[in-house]
């Protein structure tokens, strides 16, 4: 590809040297049977310009589009990877930034700026090279400007690369409002708080109206004194050559093709400044990739895999907390679930029970204690072992634009449509068999939209079909209606007497399903016991789960 | 906390922000399900409609800064002349000014006419500061307009386009499409301006230099025009696949990020790739197509250059050898004919930002040119100051689908004040009536109406200072707790907010939180437990203080005791108001006047909860099995 390119620029500064033959042999030495040769030679080296120009991009366009889009699939892959810690802390514009305007920044760069970047610098260093030896007191002056023209580019550089920064991270910022003004849509449509959001767009987009306007100006600036230095020098050339000429120490010829040379690198001068101002961006852009390719992910896959897991689950004095610096959420949990049985987690509002949950197919890692699955810490198991081997239903069931019998089947893409049709029994979703397209209808944001139970009633189904040694149900019946849980519960409990269960818990019906209960307070567990047990004995779970009769009179 | 969505409705054919984003699947690949498409295929009637509405937009966007526009076409057309008399003085020095020093005459011609370069030389820098300074604010001013607009407009829009258009889209018309303008504005418009110009003035220039000279190099003219009319065509139909390629990444991208904790706990990485690739390699083959006709139409017009000063270097030293032009016509000659050449390539670079913004704005145009399908009433109605809430719903039907009726015809009278409960099994349609109630959706048929007026002839505005609804989803903004729960009013102060959250007994978690109520709520409020965001959207709804409160599925992910503290303070929140609750939790309803039991969007029980309870009904059973679960 530079080859090409270094070829090209080869070629295209042999041209203003046959138009020098040309006027120096047949026009002014009268030589008339030399204008034809050189008019092909030129001819003939034009063409070829073109050609290896062509090739070139021929072959850059491939390899451009190809990096932007490795680029970009390497980030989401990293994306996906990066544990749910990070994806709370980042942005989601931030992120979307990066895969979007980033990544095409760079694409830029690549395709466009870099080469002209290293054609321009070349062309400039080969014609003040021949410049000099054209006629060496002007191909001074030459040199002389360009000291200017350095030192200015340096400065520029640094000050441009701060804040065309500033400029992508508002950007970033900017999405994020876009982004959540989409998703929370409805919610600013209940309220009717269009002009409340407007205006806080509003400020976002002013800010980077500044932003943008400030770097405007300076890149004004530096571009303007990139066209001034050369058109200066042009004067003084243009001064003291007609001055040698007269002197007669050199030839009109050499006047000319002097100073066409020179005024050919006028445009690669004047175009350094909007390439460097690229250069800049795409060197931001790169660093915004960067530090998410380089964030290292906190939790990683261990060596040993689960063969036929038995679903012995233990907390062993684990603790967690969500960053160093805060308090513990949870600490000292200890519990031991043997193969098969179900717990039930009772606890207040906040108490952390999610967050127990998601320890176990690490979707945080603890900071103290550890988890074990059949006497493998989870650390130490392979992620996708460890993850098939347990299923959540979350408390905000999620699904994915696709077939409902690919949302289903997630945790299990072999079962057969007898295994989906028991699912969909036990979880009481059999609606999904009179959608327009029965299973295949397309579900999730991009597909058809169900009611907030049926949603979550599939959200069970997929957790039961991947008939998981650990099944975690978090609060997955709050949607439904007393009839539809109490079938579901009656269901739910053959599946759960086959493997081990975490089930929580708000209602007694719930909590029933488990043969233990464990009522987490202030970050730990304090009793665990039956149901009958607790009740009868401990004052805080009765007040969580008694009737609410003698609570609201009490 | 959930999100309860409804389906598209069949696309009607007149939508050109749909129509030609909808999306395209891979039949092959069935397991991305079906779902109602309408194909991408443009009709040469769209692609042209198209055409006109964006250049109608652009028209809007540009008017108000006509004057502007003028003064820097004027700036520039400066620029240019002084930039153009450069390579003519030139020439003039070296035929006017050498001959008189080579006589030994002085050379005080040399030095007017280098005096003369040096002051074109600063004024063309001193018009092109300014140029720049001021295109860049304009384009900048004129983005931010942009911005504004198309934002404001999606907001405007109903829930049911946004149900068909995705967030995701929604998203990328909003930043990559927005991105692509600005980009265009920021290179390409100088670019394309100094082009035209210099286009002109160097074919006037070639011309009275010498006609013959001058007609040669005119020749190439309508080559290049062809050439550019080629590319023009060839990059507007990539350009707005690459458009349309670039969407589709993002939407998937949202998609996979906002469901992460989906995504890793059901190990859909694999999926999720695979699905990615595909919308990413379209996007790659979009982009390396506009590369290649790049690849094409580059090298063609600095061809196109080549042979021009080629065939003007080989008949103008014919000419000058027999003394028909003089060397320095000819060197000035070759001069403008590199000015012109040299930068047309990197120019047609920028026209390339150009043809790709004017794909982009082809996409905002589109959304622009929807309407609401629930739209603003032409002469709205002038509703009492303060609203009473008595809300009536007169044989009101209402379907998603065709021939799938919901509420196939609903009589209810809610008087005002009244708190209505409404159960019933899920799917049965009771977030759909709250929806109609809000009005997100207009009925098919009969009407919604509060205070003796249709909704339809209320001002969004009106209608929602009155009717405030808690969605099945409890979405939370970016920002701190209090950010999120003055959401209900913005003008409130902080003790109204710290009274909002005691009232519904979300103060002591708050407090409890490490930065109270200004403790960072993080991504959609992934900082908060499940029964905590929905206290913190609770709180935001009681701020808004409105006279009808829907609330839909409030409490479901409470515990007990939080939610017999609301259920308390619903007793005093819905005294005064009127209220329609949603609920499975019987404990929420046994607060209402009033409950309706709902069953394929039919009523079949109306009465007050002591009575229903004991009648032996559908209400009645579904008591028991409430107390029963309780046990
Ligand atoms: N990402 C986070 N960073 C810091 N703190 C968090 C984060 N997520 C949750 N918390 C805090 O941890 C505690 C436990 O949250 P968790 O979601 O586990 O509660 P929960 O018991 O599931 O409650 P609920 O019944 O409301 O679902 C809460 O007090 C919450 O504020
Ligand atoms: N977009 C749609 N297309 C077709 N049917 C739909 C659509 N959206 C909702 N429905 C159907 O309309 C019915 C009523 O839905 P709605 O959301 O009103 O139920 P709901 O009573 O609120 O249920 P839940 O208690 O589960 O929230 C359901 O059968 C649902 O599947
Ligand atoms: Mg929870
Ligand atoms: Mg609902």
């Amino acid at each position: 590809m530079f080859s090409t390119a270094i070829l090209g620029v080869g070629v295209s500064l042999s041209v203003p040297l046959v138009t020098r033959a040309i006027i120096d042999g047949p026009v002014t030495r009268r030589e008339l049977d030399l204008l034809v040769p050189l008019a092909f030679l030129a001819l003939g080296l034009s063409i070829s310009e073109v050609l290896l120009v062509w090739m070139r991009r021929w072959a850059q366009s491939r390899a451009v589009s190809d990096l932007e889009a490795t680029l970009r699939h390497d980030l989401y892959v990293r994306l996906q990877s990066l544990p749910m810690e990070f994806h709370n802390r980042w942005q989601s514009g931030q992120l979307l930034s990066r895969v979007t305007v980033d990544l095409s920044t760079i694409r830029r760069f690549m395709g466009f700026g870099l080469l002209f970047l290293v054609i321009n610098i070349l062309q400039l260093v080969v014609v003040t090279i021949l410049l000099l030896r054209l006629y060496w007191p002007l191909g001074v002056v030459v040199l002389i400007a360009a000291v200017p023209i350095i030192v200015v580019s340096l400065k520029f550089e640094k000050k441009y690369l701060a804040i065309s920064r500033r400029v992508q991270d508002q950007q970033g910022d900017l999405a994020t409002r876009i982004e959540e003004s989409a998703l929370g849509f409805r919610v600013i449509k209940a309220f009717g708080r269009r002009e409340h959001v407007k205006k806080q767009f509003d400020d976002g987009a002013v800010k980077l109206y500044g932003t943008s306007v400030e770097k405007v100006r300076l890149a004004s600036r530096f571009w303007t004194f990139l066209e001034v230095i050369p058109n200066l020098t042009l004067v003084i050339v243009l001064l003291l050559g007609a001055l040698a000429v007269g002197r007669e120490s050199i030839t009109l010829g050499t006047l000319v093709a002097f100073i066409t040379l020179m005024l050919s690198l006028i445009w690669p001068v004047e175009s350094l400044g909007t390439i460097l101002a690229m250069a800049q961006e795409a060197m931001t852009s790169a660093d915004r990739i960067s530090e998410i390719l380089d964030t290292k992910s906190s939790i990683e896959s261990g060596p040993e895999q689960l063969v036929n897991p038995r679903g012995h689950l233990r907390f062993e004095n684990v603790s967690f907390r969500f960053s160093p610096e805060s308090a513990d959420v949870l600490h000292d949990i200890n519990l031991d679930l043997a193969p098969g049985t179900t717990l039930a987690l009772v606890g207040a509002t906040g108490s952390g029970k999610t967050t127990l949950t998601a320890l176990v197919p690490r979707l945080y890692d603890v900071t103290g204690g550890r988890i074990t699955i059949d006497g493998h810490d989870v650390r130490d198991l392979d992620l996708k072992s460890l993850r098939s081997a347990v299923a959540s239903a979350f408390d905000d069931p999620t699904l994915f634009s696709m077939s409902v019998r690919e949302n289903i089947t997630l945790g299990r893409p072999d079962a057969t449509d007898a295994d989906v049709q028991q699912a969909l029994e036990i979880a009481q979703a059999t609606f999904a068999n009179d959608l327009p397209w029965g299973l295949d209808t397309r579900v999730g944001e991009q597909g058809m939209s169900l009611s907030g139970g049926q949603r979550q009633r599939l959200a069970l189904a997929r957790a039961v079909l991947a008939k998981p040694a650990v099944l975690v149900l978090d609060d997955t019946l709050s949607a439904l209606d007393v009839h539809t849980e109490a079938l579901v519960e009656e269901a739910l409990r053959n599946v759960l007497s086959a493997t081990t269960g975490i089930v929580v818990a708000h209602r007694a019906s719930t909590v029933m399903l488990a043969d233990q209960v464990a009522l987490l307070e202030g970050g730990t567990i304090t009793h665990v016991g039956t149901h009958a047990e607790l009740l009868a004995t401990v004052p805080a779970y009765r007040q969580l789960l008694a009737a609410e009769e003698e609570e609201v009179h009490a | 906390m959930t999100t309860t969505q409804q389906t598209p409705p069949p696309p009607s054919d007149d939508e050109p922000g749909s129509r030609h984003d909808a999306q395209v699947i891979d039949r092959e690949e069935s397991w991305r399900g079906y779902a109602e498409e309408s194909d991408d295929e443009l009709s040469r009637a769209t692609t042209l409609r198209l055409k006109a509405q964006s250049r109608k937009l652009l028209g809007e966007l540009l008017r108000p800064y006509k004057k502007m526009i003028w003064l820097l076409v004027a700036i520039v057309v400066v620029e240019n002349a002084a930039r153009l008399a450069v390579p003519y003085l030139v020439h003039l020095g070296i035929d006017k000014g050498i001959p008189p020093i080579l006589a030994g005459e002085g050379n005080q011609t040399l030095i007017t006419v280098v005096v003369a370069v040096l002051a074109s030389a600063l004024i063309q820098a001193f018009a092109r500061q300014l140029f720049l300074m001021r295109a860049g604010r304009l384009g900048q001013t004129i983005l931010l307009g942009l911005r504004r607009r198309v934002f404001d407009h999606f907001q405007r829009l109903s829930p049911s386009f946004h149900d068909r258009y995705t967030s995701g889209r929604v998203i990328s018309r909003l930043t990559s499409d927005v991105d692509v303008i600005d980009e265009m504005l920021e290179t390409g418009f100088d670019g394309l301006v100094t082009a035209l110009l210099t286009l002109v003035g160097t074919a006037v220039l070639l011309l009275t230099l010498d006609v013959k000279l001058g007609l040669l190099a005119l020749l190439s003219f309508p080559v290049l025009f062809f050439l550019t009319a080629w590319f023009r065509r060839r990059s507007q139909l990539v350009y707005r696949r690459s458009r349309e390629a670039v969407a589709l990444v993002i939407v998937h991208f949202v998609e996979s990020m906002t469901g992460i904790r989906a995504v890793q706990a059901f190990r859909r990485e694999p999926r999720n790739e695979q699905i990615f690739h595909g919308v990413n390699d379209r996007y790659r083959e979009a982009n390396l197509e506009s590369f290649r006709i790049n690849a094409i139409f580059m090298p063609s017009i600095k061809g196109v250059g080549n042979i021009t000063i080629v065939a003007i270097l080989a008949y103008g030293g014919w000419q000058a050898y027999h003394g028909h032009v003089t060397v320095g016509v000819l060197t000035a000659f070759l001069l403008y004919l590199r000015q012109f050449f040299e930068p047309l390539q990197d120019i047609s670079q920028f026209y390339n930002t150009f043809l790709s913004a004017s794909a982009a704005l082809e996409k905002l145009s589109g959304v622009l040119n929807e309407t609401p399908d629930v739209p603003e009433p032409k002469e709205p109605a002038k509703p009492a100051q303060h609203a009473r809430g008595h809300l009536e719903l007169r044989n009101v039907k209402f379907n998603y689908v065709d021939g799938v009726a919901v509420l196939p015809g609903l009589d209810l009278d809610v008087p005002a004040g009244q708190t209505l409960a409404l159960v019933g099994t899920t799917g049965a349609g009771k977030t759909t009536i709250a929806k109609l109630v809000a009005r997100f959706y207009d009925p098919t048929g009969g009407q919604v109406v509060l205070d003796g007026i249709d909704l339809r002839k209320l001002t969004e505005d009106d209608l929602r200072e009155r009717v405030v609804m808690v969605t099945q989803e409890n979405f939370l903004f970016t920002g701190t707790v209090a950010d999120n729960i003055r959401f209900g009013k913005p003008d409130a102060t902080m003790d109204e907010i710290v009274e909002a959250a005691k009232v519904i007994g979300a103060h002591e978690f708050i407090v409890r939180l490490p930065d109270g109520y200004e403790t960072a709520v993080e991504k959609r409020g992934s900082r908060l437990s499940a029964g905590q965001r929905q206290l913190v959207a609770f709180a935001r709804a009681f701020l808004a203080d409105p006279a009808v409160l829907i609330l839909d599925e409030a409490t479901s992910s409470l515990d007990i005791p939080s939610e017999r503290l609301i259920q308390r303070a619903l007793r005093t929140i819905l005294a005064d108001r009127t209220a329609i609750v949603i609920a499975h939790r019987l404990s929420t309803v046994e607060t209402a006047d009033r409950v309706i039991v709902l069953e394929h969007g039919r009523i079949i029980e109306d009465g007050s909860p002591d009575v229903l309870i004991t009648d032996g009904g559908h209400y009645a059973g579904l008591h028991q099995a409430w107390e029963d679960s309780l046990a």
